[in-house]
């Protein structure tokens, strides 16, 4: 089985980005940037898999900045085998994102494609299912555990109020929830090994996809701030005023 | 304009959800809703349905193929009956979630998940960057597809109208996944994104064991617990607990914080909570910038306080 994980450079997690004054976005200069964590667990997923005898190899790939092979040499130091990248614009639409990875599942037939189940950037959660949707094959999202069965795989997926088991033809699409797994850090030899690892770059524009947005920002705010509160003396003083004053219990 | 409104039923009644879902549509013009479900549970979900005011007709859809709402199949019923809409709505839960961005896809169109506010026919406001910032969003798709974060939108009431039920043929698909088995949450708690009061905990729990202090305060709110990356990373509870950019964002009307310091990560999880209170030894500990209510003093005194409070 050959598995594609589709990665993405994003802001690292503990940065708290800040929006610019003229509200036409969110100011990156300068911030650091690291893989999405979910695509990490998606990446780890794929190894594992591997390292079970399930998959044979495991092909990263990214579309967007010239700076996103970084992320993926990232993931090739993890163990992925080989990476792609598909040079646009920084961060594309989920759409044309989608539309990319089908050109490349045509090209590379894999049997599995696992993603993260949103970017922490643009908080989508939808690439995964829009690819599925345009190649017309099974998904399963949110997903906490993945089992390689007979002829297709098992999958485990959180929904509101518990799991479900779902059953998947292969080839499937898989969205990697936070349960799924804790992803490995990349050792010194591994990271210095990644760097021979093969990595293609092709232009968004050589596959035939446009890339136009569908949608456009108007304006970019800071969310609303919250009114200073005040420190209670004691749990007796708590409880009255969350019943007489805020009315929550 | 008329908008196709996506319903989740739950024992055959409809969720709240799905009404905070209506809610936010009514502001693009007339509302059909779709009911789906198998043949023996569709008939109750879909008079429930029609109960809801403001309804033009409410279609259902039954099939075996509906009763666990896999996507393969209600992404093709969607696109069936798209022609007729300029909007297909559905609350932001693990169904919307799971099954629109699909048939926005096969629609061709670019989906526009976790709407906060509907300000005219093509132009919406959504939270990126686990709500540090709010962007205003004007679509040039022919036809928007959008998920509703509920917690933004009173729901309509239950009761009140009476529209007429149509029933509608779902259109054949691939067979290629299929429903297994499910497993409901054990702990009785209501869960995470849903709870109406959570109790969460971080570092100053200290270890498995001292988070299970949290037990009989959660117990006597009603409240789901929650936890903070550390926590979790901690091995105190599982990944599941956690509320935070990488995990879980909710907004309930309480929120209460035991021994978390207040890091960025966790502070995207929950500062949209109506009201929150911190408890933590730290007086200069973040958590207190946003805290409505704060308790100086260790956790493990001032939690079983707090329950005997409770009365």
């Amino acid at each position: 089985m050959k598995i594609l994980v589709p990665i993405k450079r994003v802001v690292d997690y503990n940065v708290k980005v800040r929006v610019k004054m003229d509200g036409s976005g969110v100011d990156l200069t300068g911030v650091k940037m690291s893989m999405n964590p979910f695509d990490e667990i998606a990446v780890e997923e794929a190894i594992r898999l591997r390292e079970k005898g399930s998959a044979t190899e495991v092909v990263v790939v990214s579309v967007g900045v010239a700076q996103a092979a970084d992320t993926l040499r990232t993931a090739m130091a993890m163990g992925a085998d080989r990476a792609i990248l598909v040079q646009s614009e920084e961060s594309p639409e989920p759409l044309a994102v989608a539309k990319i990875l089908k050109a490349l599942v045509t090209r590379e037939s894999p049997d599995l494609v696992i993603l993260g189940k949103q970017a922490i950037d643009d908080d989508m959660n939808a690439t995964g299912q829009m690819l599925a949707g345009l190649l017309d094959w099974p998904q399963a999202t949110f997903a906490s555990k993945i089992e390689k069965t007979g002829d297709g795989i098992e999958v485990t997926r959180e929904v509101d109020g518990g799991s479900e088991t779902l059953a998947l033809a292969l080839p499937a699409v898989v969205t990697a929830d936070l349960r799924l797994n804790e992803p490995r850090y990349a050792s010194l030899p591994n990271i210095m090994k990644a760097k021979k690892k093969p990595l293609e770059t092709l232009q968004a524009a050589d596959l035939g996809v446009d890339m136009g947005r569908r949608l456009t920002v108007v304006s970019v705010a800071e969310p609303p701030g919250r009114k200073a509160g005040v420190k209670v003396g004691s749990a007796a003083e708590l409880v009255e005023k969350l019943r007489n004053e805020a009315k929550v219990i | 304009m008329t908008a196709l409104v996506l319903l989740d039923a739950e024992g055959g009644s409809i969720l709240q959800t799905s009404r905070s879902a209506i809610a936010a549509a009514a502001k693009l013009g007339e509302i059909d809703a779709l009911v789906i479900g198998s043949p023996d549970t569709i008939e109750a979900a879909a008079a429930d349905a029609a109960r809801i005011p403001g309804l033009r007709k409410v279609l259902t859809a039954a099939s075996d193929a509906f009763a666990h709402s896999l996507a393969e199949p209600l992404a093709a019923l969607i696109v069936s009956l798209a022609p007729s809409y300029d909007h297909i709505v559905a609350a932001s839960t693990a169904i919307g979630k799971n099954a629109l961005p699909r048939a926005a896809a096969l629609l061709d169109v670019q989906i526009i998940p976790d709407v906060m506010e509907i300000v005219d026919a093509e132009t919406f406001v959504r939270p990126i960057f686990a709500g540090n910032a709010i962007v205003t969003l004007r679509s040039s798709d022919a036809k928007k597809v959008l998920t509703i974060r509920t917690t933004n939108f009173d729901p309509v009431p239950a009761e009140g109208g009476s529209a007429p039920i149509e029933s509608v043929a779902a259109p054949a698909h691939a067979d290629t996944s299929r429903f297994v088995s499910e497993a409901h949450s054990e702990s009785g708690r209501p869960q995470l994104e849903t709870a109406r009061i959570i109790v969460s905990g971080g570092r100053g729990m200290q270890s498995a064991e001292g988070f299970k202090i949290l037990d009989p305060l959660a117990d006597k709110l009603g409240a789901a617990i929650g936890a903070s990356r550390v926590a979790v990373d901690s091995g105190f509870v599982p990944n599941d607990y956690q509320v935070g950019q990488t995990g879980k964002i909710v907004a309930p009307d309480l929120y209460i914080a035991c021994g978390i310091s207040g890091a960025i990560q966790h502070l995207a999880g929950m500062k949209d909570s109506k009201v929150i209170v911190a408890i933590n030894k730290d007086e200069d500990a973040p958590i207190f910038q946003v805290a409505d209510y704060g308790i100086v003093g260790d956790l493990f005194t001032v939690v079983p306080e707090l329950e005997k409070a409770l009365g």
